[in-house]
């Protein structure tokens, strides 16, 4: 059982007060707050071992390298990568994502092949798809999902064909909670020899995370939504994959050799890591994940999940509240609407009562239009939450929902 | 009325709530009294940037008079237009770009909003004035 009270302390955010009252945060699908040793973490790099890396012979330079390999050696080890030099930091999912896009685009992708997401995704698994299709002239294909928002395996096997080059989709939904069957999909897009990439944006925050059992090809994070700093991502690879893709950004620390005629890239995974990186959010988003290991991801999970039942259960009764996303495999959001009221209305009202809520499309804008509607308004979970939060939530939204009947 | 008078009157309304709940139900029961712009003026060109909702707003000018109407899918937002409409509506020209709008501080709907429906706010504001400039305009040429 996880000590919520004791563990609300480590979050020195939660003590804020909204409009005078306790705030409530229930976005951490949009960003988790940060407990205080990852914010030491960065105070503390500034104050005593700041300093550029891979790049200086002095003791300083030195150190700082080794915290940001230790970083990437944390990092493997999270989620069990088989090599480090698999680990690339990037500045947030949505640059690793377009990284894949772009590197393994420019060097696999030709006109007519496919790629295939699903119709759930985020904006950020969308976008460079359809800019490297247009590039390419490739073609994108959409798995769709059903009115619960279950992803159609049936479809997307019929998807595939000797054409498809890629498979990109969420672990979970940010705006429907689903958790995909990623291991089927990936299993079946293996027995043709296509490789896949996982949104891992609401992933590691809620479950211990495998690629090697995953299998997976690539495999995204958020650093942001797993407890890390703003600014920080993960992006890993296969070897096989990583190793034949062209860079994505050119200039320091991802050459071998320079000339002013040619250049000679660095090995793994340096040739994906130009310029100087955010070697203090490596070194945080590590402190993030070793942070989460102390808590126990399984456990954090648990608690999320009796959370997201309570919540269900208890707006599920209130005839004037649709909740949308009612996948079996179901994870940390919770996306409804209030009869007669705009999101952004129920929104507004419990901000003034201290409940941190998103409203609007929550970048998915695909899954508003299947739905129909202007957007939702989002309820997702943390570590820190407690059941006593979701109850009081819920009767606001009850009351709230009265006010526009 | 004038409309410093009408603004004095939305803040002894509002005077009476302690509770931001009754506000917002009170600005939800105004939002029933908009004057709703007609369906063939809902379009891009009367759309209002800068909100999280939609919001069109359109005017007629008769007798030296402007004459708003709006609408929004939101119901707060057209609660609040609502407000501004019974502010501005019927006004000249001349007083509504003059018209100093402190009943919106006073009632605390300014700090209290969220940023981007602020901004949704200010925006309104805006494009009502920008009208009665246009309007002022054509009456002085
Ligand atoms: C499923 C999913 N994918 C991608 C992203 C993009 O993450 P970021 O904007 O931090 O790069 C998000 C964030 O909302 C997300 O929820």
């Amino acid at each position: 059982m996880l000590d919520i009270q004791k563990l609300r302390l480590d979050f020195p955010i939660l003590q804020t007060k909204i409009h005078g009252k306790d705030l409530v945060y229930f976005d951490s699908a949009a960003t988790t707050q940060k407990p205080q040793v990852v914010i030491d973490s960065i105070v503390d790099y500034y104050t005593k071992y700041n300093s550029n890396i891979h790049r200086g012979i002095h003791s300083l330079s030195q150190l700082s390298t080794q915290l940001y390999e230790d970083a990437r050696e944390t990092v493997k080890q999270f989620i069990n990568a088989e090599h480090n030099y698999e680990i690339v930091f990037t500045k947030g999912l949505t640059e690793a994502i377009n990284l894949v896009a772009f590197s393994f685009g420019e060097t696999f992708i030709k006109p007519n092949d496919e790629i295939i997401i699903s119709a759930m995704e985020h904006h950020a698994n969308i976008v460079p798809w359809q800019m490297l299709c247009e590039r390419k002239q490739a073609i994108l294909k959409i798995i769709p999902f059903d009115n619960d928002g279950v992803l159609d395996l049936d479809i997307y096997k019929n998807l595939i064909t000797e054409k498809t080059k890629l498979v990109s989709v969420s672990y979970i939904s940010n705006v429907l909670g689903t958790k995909n069957p990623i291991p089927e999909i990936i299993k079946f897009a293996h027995l043709h020899n296509v490789p896949v990439l996982i949104d891992g944006a609401q992933s590691v925050q809620h479950e211990k995370i495998d690629v090697q059992k995953l299998d997976c090809d690539f495999f995204t994070i958020a650093g942001h939504k797993a407890y890390g700093p703003n600014g920080t991502g993960v992006l890993y690879g296969k070897e096989k994959w990583l190793d034949k893709m062209v860079p994505y950004q050119g200039g320091g620390d991802m050459i071998k050799t320079v000339t002013l005629q040619k250049t000679e890239y660095n090995t793994l995974p340096f040739k994906f890591e130009a310029g100087t990186t955010d070697y203090v959010g490596a070194h945080a988003l590590a402190t993030a994940f070793k942070y989460i290991e102390s808590i126990g991801a399984e456990l954090i999970g648990n608690h999320e999940k009796q959370l997201l039942s309570l919540a269900t259960e208890k707006l599920s009764k209130n005839e004037a509240v649709t909740i949308y996303g009612n996948a079996p495999q179901k994870s940390c959001v919770l996306s409804f609407l209030v009869k007669g009221a705009h999101p952004a209305d129920v929104g507004m009202i419990l901000d003034k009562q201290g409940f941190a809520l998103r409203t609007g499309t929550h970048c998915a804008e695909p899954i508003m239009q299947y739905y129909n509607i202007p957007g939702t308004i989002r309820m997702s979970f943390g570590m820190y939450n407690t059941t006593d939060e979701v109850l009081a939530c819920c009767e606001m939204i009850d009351r709230i929902s009265k006010m526009f009947q | 009325m004038e409309i410093n008078e009408i603004q004095d009157q939305i803040i002894e309304d509002f005077s009476v709530f302690d509770d931001w709940m009754d506000k917002y139900q009170y600005i939800i029961d105004l939002s029933k009294e908009l004057k709703i712009i007609k369906s063939e003026e809902k379009v891009e060109q009367n759309v209002i940037k800068g909100c999280q909702s939609q919001v069109w707003l359109s005017a007629e000018y008769t007798n030296g008079k402007i004459i708003y109407t709006a609408d929004s899918d939101a119901i707060i937002t057209k609660g609040i237009i609502s407000l501004l409409i019974k502010v501005l509506s019927n006004q000249s020209p001349e007083s509504i770009k003059n018209a100093d709008l402190y009943f919106i501080e006073a009632i605390g709907l300014k700090e209290n909003l969220s940023p981007t429906r602020s901004n949704g706010l200010l925006a309104m504001i805006k494009q009502m004035k920008l009208y009665a400039i246009a309007f002022d305009h054509k009456e002085n040429r």
